[in-house]
């Protein structure tokens, strides 16, 4: 099939739209007070929000649900971004992988009780380092933030082997702090953190102090009942992170899989604990190698300026291509304009975390976008003064400039992806809005300038 | 116009803005800041303009924290601390302290980068800038295999890496200059900035080259200077008006576009006018000057 001019613009029409409805936020606020007006002595005042658009509405025949949003780095929100080192010393190397793997699992679900909203948790290796990069919006108390990354939060079970074996079973674990003035010869128990499903916080019924409620997994329920069997009338230890929290006396074997933690916490110390060990305990210790912490104001006001200075930018290379070229100027500047809708409608699909960085990324291509109208303009005109009619003009203008549009842009593509395989965090969100940026820069300066073009300047409606 | 005839004039000139980077390169390196070295960066905001015994404050109770001070700045209502590498708590401690002695501030970014993550953003940085120049050359010299004689095509891809090695020194001198008197710092931002030059800058010179492929066919039989020099007047136009509309953009960048990019867009401004230079006056002109070496050889030798 041929695409014709016209059918052409009708699919520039349709992206256009579908750009425009993906670009709309969600609700937009209307606000707006007249000064009084002299006749009816009043002011005249607006205020609506318009809900209006759901973008899910056309997505839904291709069963696409998503919430189009502008993600936004934290150089542009604020936020707290740590880059964390896993001690892998004591993991065998086979499982160095997975260890990571579920360490990250383990701070994402932190990150996520925690209650920040789209963290970034990233593994990578390099040079053979274990990494894990945390990215958290909106989170300005790096302190908590860490500790509550960071804890090995370790719940182990301990009993008293007595005094039959005078050595320690497990000489290199670590007894917890004070276990020795309990036990004559403590055991760690298999039962660990990970044999837990579950645990809530919930409050005593005499005493209304908050406790911790463990529910074990099947496995951990029948490691438990063994424990306490093995235990009645004796004393189990219960330690977290190497400290007892309690060591209650064992009146009866526990078969359901259920136990109690009462530490004598503040509801908020029980509520840290069980997200904690909800959270299970990370596999790895963790150190952190970097941290960046930007307040809130500080990415507000990045934000505004950079966005007036990509308008300013904007309207300022349709002022020079008006002067420049004219009518084609013009026609250039609405490709322009379709272009900057189209790029943003994929930022928000793919999504792209928008950084200062990337902005700046996406106004540059908006210069470079502008390149490829000039270098066609220019063949066109020189076609032109070589007096060739002005239809045979454009098309061989497009045609001449499109070998040095093509391999310029290609050596930029490859620019972009050398950026993007070695930068880290902003670096990489530049060299993606670049990539886009030249991508959809050479549709719109070939497909939707052409096609304006053509339908105006083509053969019948030749001026 | 003759510009292949004065092609020595446009080298010099070349040399004379580039040999000051580089005497201050040698003297003073370039100021590279902790994403390279690795350290802490704090910054303070305060309501009203910083006072010099603000400052002074500052300073002993980084004393009194054991906590060195690299460089300490002010502007207008910020303060800009770079130590050695601190921690969280460190950091906390501070603020607390400082909160009891001066009044209204607050701290609006703390970053610390550790050595081992700073070595690697360095070495990082130095593998991009080499690979990216190494990759467009491949990319120049299959892009014109089928370039007619005299020319060819590896030469075409080297004359850009000239081009590209002569706008990276252009900048990275401009900024060792800068960073001396100024006291500003080189950060990932600036290795960004100099990766979008090269691609810009390479971006220019495939537009001539381009020409000068397209002219050698339809000018054979004229001599390759002139065709040179036809292709170069032929793109000028294009060449001039692309690095005005980017150079308009950059400005309104730097004009209304916030103070932690202001450096980035210098860079990108430096780096995109000398990119065009470079593409018209050294890389165009440098394909005659090998064109008429390996002339000369041949009739020394033969």
């Amino acid at each position: 099939m041929k695409f014709t001019p016209r059918i052409l613009f009708w699919i520039i029409i349709v992206l256009t739209v579908m750009s425009i409805l993906i670009d709309l936020p969600k609700t937009i606020n209307i606000a707006y007070e007249s000064p009084k007006i002299p006749l009816i002595n009043k002011k005249i005042s607006i205020n609506k929000e318009i809900t209006g658009f759901n973008s899910g509405f056309f997505l839904k025949p291709f069963n696409i649900k998503k919430d189009f949003i502008f993600r936004r780095g934290l150089d542009l929100e604020g936020g707290t971004s740590i880059t964390l080192k896993a001690d892998m010393k004591d993991v065998a190397s086979d499982q160095k992988k997975n260890a990571l793997e579920s360490a990250k699992d383990v701070i994402e679900r932190r990150v996520n009780f925690f209650g920040v909203s789209e963290p970034v948790v990233q593994t990578s290796t390099v040079n053979g380092e274990y990494r894990i990069l945390v990215e958290m919006p909106g989170v300005s108390d790096v302190d908590q933030a860490v500790k509550l990354i960071g804890t090995t939060a370790q719940l182990t079970f301990w009993e008293d082997i007595g005094t039959q074996s005078a050595k320690l079973s497990s000489p290199s674990a670590q007894l917890p702090i004070g276990i020795t003035s309990l036990f004559e010869n403590p055991k760690k128990t298999d039962l660990t953190g990970s044999d837990l499903q579950q645990t809530t916080v919930s409050f005593d019924q005499k005493t209304a102090k908050p406790q911790v409620q463990l529910t074990f997994s099947d496995n951990g329920s029948k490691k438990f009942a063994e424990i306490t069997k093995r235990n009645v009338g004796k004393i189990v230890a219960i330690a977290l992170d190497n400290q007892i929290i309690e060591a209650p006396r064992v009146n009866e074997p526990i078969i359901g899989g259920n136990a109690v933690i009462t530490g004598g916490f503040t509801t908020e110390q029980a509520k840290a604990l069980s997200i904690q060990l909800n959270a299970g305990a990370l596999p790895v210790s963790l150190s952190v190698l970097s941290q960046h912490a930007i307040g809130p104001t500080l990415g507000i006001d990045s934000l505004q300026k950079s966005l007036f200075a990509g308008i300013m930018g904007f309207v300022i290379i349709v002022v020079f291509m008006i002067v420049l070229y004219g009518r084609f100027g013009l026609l250039a500047s609405i490709a322009l304009l379709l272009y900057t809708l189209f790029v943003l409608a994929i930022f928000k699909i793919i999504p792209v975390t928008l950084t200062l960085a990337g902005i700046a990324g996406f106004i540059l291509s908006i210069g470079m976008a502008v390149d490829a109208n000039i270098l066609i303009f220019e063949r066109l005109k020189e076609e032109q003064r070589l007096g060739r009619p002005i239809d045979i003009a454009i098309e061989l203008g497009f045609s001449r400039a499109w070998s040095s549009i093509r391999d310029s842009n290609i050596s930029s593509l490859i620019t972009s992806g050398i950026l993007y395989k070695f930068g880290t965090g902003s670096v990489k969100g530049f060299a993606l809005t670049l990539a886009i940026g030249v991508l959809v820069s050479m549709f719109s300066a070939i497909v939707v300038t052409r096609t304006f073009l053509r339908l105006i300047y083509g053969k019948g409606i030749r001026v | 116009m003759d510009i292949i005839g004065k092609k020595y004039f446009y080298f010099i000139f070349s040399l004379i803005v580039i040999t000051p980077g580089l005497i201050s390169l040698i003297l003073w390196g370039l100021p590279l800041s902790i994403d390279f070295t690795g350290g802490s960066r704090l910054t303070f905001s305060f309501q009203k303009e910083v006072k010099p015994e603000t400052l002074n404050t500052i300073k002993t109770v980084f004393k009194e924290e054991n906590v060195e001070i690299a460089t300490i700045q002010k502007s207008n209502k910020q303060v800009f601390i770079r130590t050695n590498v601190i921690n969280q708590k460190k950091d906390t401690k501070i603020i607390e302290t400082l909160q009891k002695k001066i009044d209204s501030f607050r701290q609006e970014e703390f970053e610390t980068v550790g050595p081992i993550i700073g070595g690697e953003t360095t070495s990082n940085a130095v593998k991009a800038v080499i690979l990216a120049c190494f990759l467009i050359v491949l990319y120049v010299a299959f892009a014109f295999r089928k370039v007619p004689k005299p020319a060819s095509s590896i030469r075409f891809g080297i004359c850009a890496i000239v081009a590209l090695i002569h706008d990276i020194l252009v900048v990275v001198g401009i900024f060792s200059i800068l960073g001396h008197f100024f006291k500003i710092e080189i950060d990932s931002l600036f290795v960004t900035a100099l990766l979008t030059v090269l691609g810009f800058s390479v971006h220019d010179t495939i537009v001539v080259f381009d020409r000068i492929r397209e002219n050698l066919r339809r000018m054979a039989g004229s001599p390759f200077d002139t065709i040179v020099n036809d292709s170069i007047l032929q793109t000028l136009g294009r060449s001039l008006n692309t690095s005005l509309t980017v150079l308009l953009v950059l400005f309104a960048l730097l004009l209304f576009g916030g103070e932690s990019t202001k450096w980035f867009v210098i860079a990108l401004l430096i780096g995109v006018a000398s990119g065009t230079y470079s593409s018209i006056f050294n890389a165009a002109p440098l394909l005659v000057l090998w064109d008429e070496w390996s002339k000369k050889k041949n009739k020394l030798s033969g």
